[in-house]
């Protein structure tokens, strides 16, 4: 996705179980993005595949998951701080508005370095929620 | 693929610990409770379709990002 990259350990997160549709790549790095507050979740395994990510609190700060207590054990998390919980983006090729996925987010253990991409069932949360006008919503 | 019939209120059990159970017809609805140990992911076809689907988009997303102003 991006060219030659120094990667440290410490930024690779494994998914034991991939992300949706690509159950075969299992190791990723997270990385900041050049342009705050964006962060990239690089594949190690292929270096054409790539995610923009971003903290989905900032521009919903309503958005809640609700993960089982056994889904969250797996991935190191015992306290809701060992979580760190992120956002898939979609960025149109065609320039058309930017998307959040809110019903598939990413939550990565932050003491293991294990994520996992989760589905959440609350209706609230569907797979494109557009960034720019949420934020602005909140902060009407 | 298993293909059989069920009636309600009747029954499959799927491996260790699966239970499909038959609890409401009505029309061309059917409404299934399903027991499974929590690490059995459960979920609608449609809702894993389309997080696939986004997924694939998030994979091809241009590189060229928005200003977010973080400041708040």
């Amino acid at each position: 996705m991006m060219g030659e990259l120094d990667i440290d350990e410490r930024q690779v997160i494994d998914f034991p179980d991939g992300l949706i549709g690509f159950r075969k790549f299992t190791s990723y790095a997270l990385l900041d993005a050049p342009q705050k507050p964006y962060f990239y979740l690089q594949s190690m395994e292929l270096a054409e595949l790539g995610f923009i990510l971003l903290d989905p609190f900032l521009f919903r700060p309503d958005y809640s998951i609700d993960v089982a207590d056994e889904a969250m054990r797996s991935l190191g998390v015992m306290d809701p701080d060992d979580a760190l919980v992120l956002a898939m983006v979609t960025v149109p090729p065609d320039g058309g508005p930017i998307t959040a996925n809110l019903m598939g987010p990413l939550v990565i253990g932050r003491k293991i370095r294990r994520g996992a991409q989760v589905i959440l069932t609350d209706p609230r949360w569907a797979t494109k929620h557009d960034v720019m006008a949420e934020l602005a919503a909140s902060r009407k | 693929m298993l293909i059989l019939s069920r009636k309600l209120n009747e029954k499959v059990v799927i491996g260790d610990g699966v239970v499909v159970s038959i609890i409401e017809i009505r029309g061309d609805q059917v409404k299934l409770g399903i027991d499974a140990p929590k690490t059995v992911k459960v979920y609608r076809q449609e809702v894993y379709d389309a997080i696939q689907a986004e997924n694939r988009l998030a994979a091809e997303s241009a590189l060229t990002l928005p200003p977010i102003d973080v400041a708040k």
